[in-house]
C-alpha cells in the first residue's frame, strides 16, 4: 500500500505543485490520477521514488516512510515508465530493458533473454531489440518504456502517461495489455493521465486534480461517471459531452445504446 | 626550394636514422614527454572536469582557470620552471603539464554538462549510483567531446615539447636548437617537418577515436542515420562500466 499523508511540495522557485494531498493506493490495486497539465501529477509520483522529496508530509509505502529507505534500492524496487520514456541513447533496447535487474547482478545474458519476452509483452517486434532508442518512433520508445520498467519484476509501478505519444488505436490495445498484465500479475499501480478515457478505461479508481494536487473527486470510474462532485469534474470528464449522454432506443424489438448527437453505438445484452 | 631539397636531404641520410641522436629515438623522446605530460594532465584534469560537469558546480572556476591558462608564454614558463627546478626534463614536463591541463579539464566539464539532464534523472529514477550515473551515462555519452579535449591538449604538447629541448637535450626539438646555433638550415627544417609529421599522425589517430566514440556511444542516429543490422545485430555484449 501507497500512503500520501497531506503532502506537499514547493518547489525552489515558490512554485507550489502540491498541497495537502492525501491518499491511499491499496495493494495490487490501479489508481489513476488524472488532471489537465501542471496540475502535479508527475510531482506526486516523483516523491513516492524520492525523484522528489516532499517539502511537507510523508509518503508511506506498506507504512514505512520512503523518506527513511536508502534512495537507490528504493528506485530499484519500485518500476517508473518516465513520461517522456528516459530512455539511456547509447544502450539499444534491450540492454535498456535489462537496466535494473543489470544493476541488481542478474547475469547479462538472462537478463537479456528476460528482455526480449518483455519486448513481445508490450507488443513489440523482437527485431527492435538491437535497434537504439534514436531508431524507434515515440510510441515505440514508451512501449520499451514500461517494457523496462516491468523487467524486475517489482510490486509498484509509477507509470507517468506511458501511452502519451502512441496513437489512439495502439492506445486502446496497450491498455488492454496492460490490464492483462495487472489481471496477471496484481502489482500496486499509480498511474498518471490526462485523459479521461484512459483514466475510466484502467483504474480501479480515479482521482480527479485540480491545480495544485487538490483532489477535486475520488472515487471508482461508475462513481465519477454517476455523480460527479462539481461542474469541475463534471466538465472534466465531459460528462455532458455527447458521447457520454447515452440513451436507449427499441428499435426491431432490441434495446440500442444512442448517444447525445443520435448515433447508434451498440447493443444492450438482455 | 632549395633549402626544402637539403632538409629532404638531411632527413635521407641512413646517418640520422641511428644512435642515440638519432630520428627515431628522438621521435621516441618526444612522443615519450608528450605521452607523460598528456598523462598526467588528464589525471588531474579529467577527474576535476568530471566531477564539475557531473555537479554543474564551479563551472566559473573552469573558465577563469582555462581562460588564464592560455594567456601564460609557454616559454616564459619554462625558464621560470628551469630557474625553479634547475635545468632539465622535469622544468620541461611541469610545464607541458600546465599547457595541457587546460584543454582537457574544459573538454570534459564541457562534455559531461552537454548530457542531456533528462537522460541523466531518468538514469537515477530506474536506480542507478551517483558513480554509475558518471561512468555508465554521462562519460559514455560525453566521450567524443572528452576525447576532442584530450585531441586539443595533445596537440599542444607535441608542438610545443620541441622547447624541452631548449633547457634538456631531449626530443625533436634537438635538431631545431642545434640547427639554429650552428645555422644549419636543413636541419632545423627538417626537425619541424618531423615535429609536423608526428603532429598529423597523432591528429589522424584521435580523430579516429573520436569518430569511434561517437558512432559507439552518442546517438548512433547522427553518425548512423539508419538502422544497420549488420552492425548491431552482431555487437558482442557490451563491456559497460556498470556491469
Ligand atoms: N523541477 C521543477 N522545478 C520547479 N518547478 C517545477 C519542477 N517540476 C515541476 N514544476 C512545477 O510544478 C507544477 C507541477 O508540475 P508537474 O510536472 O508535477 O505537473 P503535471 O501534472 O505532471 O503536468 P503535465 O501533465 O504537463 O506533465 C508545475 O507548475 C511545474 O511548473
Ligand atoms: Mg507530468
Amino acid at each position: 500500500m501507497i500512503e500520501f499523508e497531506s503532502v506537499s511540495k514547493t518547489y525552489p522557485g515558490g512554485t507550489v505543485a502540491v498541497r495537502e494531498f492525501s491518499l491511499q493506493v491499496p495493494s495490487h490495486r490501479t489508481v489513476v490520477l488524472v488532471g489537465s497539465s501542471g496540475s502535479g501529477k508527475s510531482t506526486l509520483l516523483q516523491m513516492v521514488n524520492r525523484m522528489a522529496e516532499p517539502t511537507g508530509g510523508r509518503v508511506l509505502i506498506d507504512g514505512d516512510d520512503v523518506a527513511g529507505r536508502d534512495a537507490v534500492a528504493l528506485r530499484r524496487s519500485i518500476g517508473y515508465v518516465l513520461q517522456h520514456g528516459g530512455l539511456l541513447p547509447h544502450r539499444t533496447v534491450l540492454d535498456n530493458i535489462a537496466t535494473v535487474p543489470v544493476l541488481n547482478r542478474t547475469p547479462r545474458r538472462r537478463a537479456r533473454i528476460q528482455a526480449a519476452e518483455l519486448l513481445e509483452r508490450v507488443g513489440l517486434d523482437e527485431s527492435l531489440g538491437t535497434r537504439y532508442p534514436s531508431q524507434l518512433s515515440g510510441g515505440q520508445q514508451q512501449r520499451v518504456g514500461v517494457a523496462r520498467a516491468l523487467a524486475a519484476d517489482p510490486n509498484i509501478l509509477l507509470m507517468d502517461e506511458p501511452f502519451g505519444a502512441v496513437d489512439p488505436i495502439v492506445r486502446r490495445e496497450l491498455q488492454a495489455e496492460l490490464a492483462r498484465i495487472q489481471a496477471d500479475l496484481g502489482k500496486t499501480i499509480v498511474f498518471v493521465t490526462h485523459d479521461v478515457d484512459e483514466a475510466l478505461r484502467l483504474g480501479d479508481e480515479v482521482v480527479v486534480l485540480r491545480r495544485h494536487g487538490v483532489i477535486a473527486q475520488r472515487g471508482t470510474p461508475a462513481q465519477i461517471l454517476a455523480a460527479p462532485a462539481d461542474d469541475f469534474v463534471r466538465d472534466f470528464i465531459g460528462a455532458d459531452r455527447d458521447e457520454r449522454r447515452l440513451t436507449v432506443e427499441r428499435i426491431d424489438g432490441r434495446d440500442i445504446a444512442v448517444d447525445g448527437t443520435g448515433r447508434p453505438i451498440g447493443v444492450l445484452d438482455s | 626550394m632549395n633549402l626544402f631539397m637539403e632538409a629532404l636531404a638531411w632527413l635521407g641520410d641512413p646517418a640520422h636514422w641511428s644512435g642515440g641522436g638519432g630520428i627515431p629515438t628522438r621521435i621516441l623522446q618526444h612522443l615519450a614527454i608528450t605521452a607523460a605530460a598528456v598523462g598526467i594532465a588528464g589525471a588531474i584534469a579529467l577527474p576535476a572536469g568530471i566531477l564539475i560537469g557531473h555537479t554543474r558546480r564551479g563551472a566559473g572556476l573552469i573558465g577563469a582557470l582555462s581562460g588564464a591558462a592560455r594567456a601564460i608564454p609557454t616559454l616564459g614558463l619554462l625558464t621560470l620552471f628551469g630557474l625553479a627546478f634547475g635545468i632539465g626534463l622535469k622544468a620541461s614536463l611541469v610545464a607541458l603539464v600546465v599547457l595541457a591541463v587546460p584543454s582537457i579539464l574544459a573538454g570534459s566539464y564541457a562534455g559531461i554538462q552537454a548530457v542531456d539532464a533528462a537522460t541523466v534523472s531518468a538514469a537515477k529514477a530506474v536506480g542507478m549510483r551517483p558513480s554509475q550515473v558518471i561512468f555508465g551515462v554521462e562519460l559514455p555519452l560525453a566521450s567524443p567531446v572528452v576525447i576532442g579535449g584530450i585531441r586539443a591538449a595533445t596537440l599542444q604538447v607535441v608542438a610545443t615539447a620541441t622547447l624541452a629541448a631548449y633547457i634538456a637535450d631531449f626530443g625533436l626539438g634537438r635538431y631545431l636548437f642545434s640547427g639554429l646555433k650552428s645555422r644549419d638550415y636543413a636541419q632545423m627544417l627538417a626537425g619541424a617537418l618531423l615535429v609536423a609529421a608526428l603532429a598529423l599522425a597523432l591528429e589522424l589517430a584521435f580523430a579516429a577515436a573520436q569518430r569511434y566514440a561517437a558512432s559507439r556511444h552518442a546517438a548512433p542516429a547522427r553518425s548512423a542515420g539508419l538502422f544497420r543490422s549488420d552492425r548491431t545485430d552482431t555487437r558482442p555484449a557490451q563491456k559497460g562500466p556498470t556491469s
